[in-house]
């Protein structure tokens, strides 16, 4: 289990970097959706895998680590407010220098 | 009452910005009392915190009574303390700055501008690294909304890649905590640091983890190969906002400082984490930003190197984690701050009397304004670390401290190679500004500044003399928090308890 997370990360991350490194907006967006995707996931695993454990101390039971579920909570809204914003920041450029290039124009 | 005053820096933005926004319809006065009494009642909050904590103890505010290292608390040593009065004042200035009707140029410019001062105090406060993060975002999301306040083509484009540059940054915040609490197991900066001083962990994982950290706060503080978002993002930034977003850049150089003196420095296996690479860096910051202020064609622009360089002098000072050198950074900190932030809000008053040469740095029509001309030459006299000002006193101890180190002769030709070509770039852009006219057609109708604008810049300049007369008790306050930073042990004790040792660690596979 721990090689497939490992790898879907590894994925994630390198799409997520490739993507971030074209010209256009769109691309770019989606990958910082696909990086953040792999943070979380890469966050998710810090606490160690564990199937079939619930994030609950009772006494003599398995338990998985809770804290990391937290903190992918809390990555993941920060995560989906700051994509909005920044579709919103990405729409605005657009439509005032009239072109989806990251630097508002187009190299002639 | 006294336990509860760490919150106080960060509850009063708050409350305010929920005030505002519930108060929207009520007009723009209303908004700006609120405003002006929340950034006052932060300036005397912070006052309040800053006596506190000059007694010497670690204030610990644990939140939701949760002790640490479960719970998440706020800790207010010497140093916090002092940046939050700091981030209070520039806030206080800025705010009565933009209520000359900057404000009036977009929508919900005030709630805003109460969060955003409410993610600097807390990312000082905070003594855990996964809260940190959250104020940082905080903090952040404010930034991106104020820095596209007033609108227009400049502020759309560094908007964009500002918000793109900071989302990565965070997502490579995020894998440092990851990392950190997969090899640690806590994110709890006292706990860390106790943990980081036992071998009983990856300690090339842990390395990996806080050269990431290290990383992340580089970006915010603008370190050279990360510092290129700097200039144009604060030259695109309206005068007010421009003027708090200095503080931000202040914001990561602590964040390393903190990290480094606290978690780093006592470990056995990471206290050479910084040293060799982060000083060259930081020189190489001063050189880079010395020429873009020499190379500058808008006054905006001009104001943002500054900042850079102010920047890169400070981050020479981490890696050496000796307290009389952070006690000489503190000091020259202060007063950067408040005099960057002075150059933006000159900026835009110089621009708003040149018609349509604006800022630029070129021969443009006469203007009378003598308290104009003397407030620009009182900052440009500190930004360039001339006598009689706190500048010179903050380069002076700053050159005197690390003369001992072993790259204190590389340093000494840096700093004084950048502030001769900065002088030259000021006294190049100031005598264009103000010497050099050329004959108009028609006289430029002179626009009546409103009193709050001509207030905030005068009180701003103003902490140019005031640092220097009052220099012995600043620089005094900061050794005394330089000292207490470098003695992690009450840190750590003051947030874990004496019984903090003897919290049973599971064994991590």
């Amino acid at each position: 289990m721990e090689a497939i997370v490992a790898t879907a990360i590894g994925i994630l991350t390198t799409c997520g970097i490739f993507l971030m490194l074209r010209a256009r907006t769109f691309p770019v967006v989606l990958g910082l959706t696909l990086l953040s995707y792999a943070v979380n996931l890469f966050l998710f695993a810090s606490g160690r895998l564990m199937l079939d454990a619930p994030p609950l101390i009772r006494a003599g039971a398995r338990y998985t680590d809770p804290l990391p579920q937290a903190l992918v909570l809390t990555a993941i809204v920060i995560g989906f407010g700051m994509t909005a914003y920044l579709l919103m920041v990405a729409l605005r450029a657009m439509a005032e220098t009239g072109d989806d290039h990251v630097d508002g124009r187009e190299k002639s | 009452m006294n336990a509860h005053a760490a919150i106080f820096p960060i509850l009063i933005p708050l409350i305010a910005a929920l005030l505002q926004l519930a108060g929207r319809h009520l007009g723009l006065s209303i908004q700006r009392g609120i405003g002006l009494s929340a950034a006052l009642l932060g300036i005397l909050s912070a006052a309040w915190l800053l006596q506190l904590a000059d007694g010497g103890s670690i204030l610990v505010y644990a939140l939701g009574d949760w002790a640490a290292p479960v719970g998440i608390v706020l800790v207010a040593d010497r140093l916090a303390a002092g940046m939050t009065l700091l981030t209070a004042l520039l806030a206080g200035a800025s705010l009565l700055y933009a209520s000359g009707g900057f404000d009036k140029r977009g929508r919900h410019f005030h709630p805003l501008f109460q969060l955003q001062i409410m993610g600097i105090q807390g990312a000082f406060l905070t003594g855990d690294l996964f809260n940190l993060f959250v104020f940082f975002e905080v903090m952040l999301l404010a930034s991106y909304t104020l820095l596209a306040h007033g609108g227009g083509l400049a502020r759309s484009r560094a908007s964009l890649s500002y918000v793109v540059l900071n989302l990565a940054g965070s997502a490579l915040f995020l894998i440092a905590l990851g990392l950190l609490y997969g090899t640690l197991g806590t994110l709890n900066l006292a706990d860390v640091a106790l943990r980081l001083q036992t071998a009983e962990h990856d300690i090339a994982l842990a390395r990996l983890a806080g050269a990431l950290l290290i990383a992340v706060f580089a970006l915010k503080a603008a370190l050279l190969p990360l510092s290129f978002w700097l200039p144009h993002t604060y030259a695109a930034a309206g005068a007010p906002v421009a003027a708090l977003f200095v503080i931000m850049t202040k914001v990561g150089i602590v964040a390393i400082l903190r990290v480094q003196a606290i978690a780093f420095a006592p470990s056995p296996t990471m206290a050479d984490l910084l040293t060799g690479w982060l000083t060259p860096m930081a020189l190489m910051t001063v050189l880079f930003a010395a020429l873009g202020a020499l190379v500058a064609t808008r006054l905006r622009y001009f104001a943002a190197w500054l900042v850079l360089a102010s920047a890169g002098t400070l981050l020479i000072t981490p890696a050496h984690a000796q307290a009389d050198i952070t006690a000489a950074a503190l000091y020259y900190l202060v007063q950067s701050t408040f005099i960057g932030a002075a150059f933006f809000l000159l900026a835009e008053l110089i621009a708003e009397r040149r018609g349509e040469v604006a800022d630029t740095i070129q021969s443009g029509p006469s203007f009378q304004s003598p308290w104009l001309a003397m407030g620009f030459f009182i900052a440009a006299i500190t930004a360039a670390g001339l006598p009689p000002f706190s500048g010179f006193l903050g380069k002076l101890m700053l050159l005197a401290s690390l003369r001992e180190t072993a790259a204190g002769a590389a340093i000494w030709i840096v700093l004084l190679t950048a502030g001769f070509l900065i002088i030259v770039a000021l006294s190049r852009t100031g005598s264009r500004l103000f010497w050099q006219h050329k004959p108009q057609t028609q006289p430029l109708a002179t626009p009546s500044t409103p009193w709050q604008s001509v207030l905030a810049v005068l009180l701003l300049i103003a902490a140019g003399p005031l640092l220097a007369i009052f220099a012995r008790p600043v620089a005094d306050y900061a050794a005394r928090a330089a000292t207490q930073l470098h003695a992690p042990g009450a840190y750590i004790n003051g947030v874990l308890g004496t019984s903090g040792h003897a919290i049973v660690r599971e064994a991590r596979p």
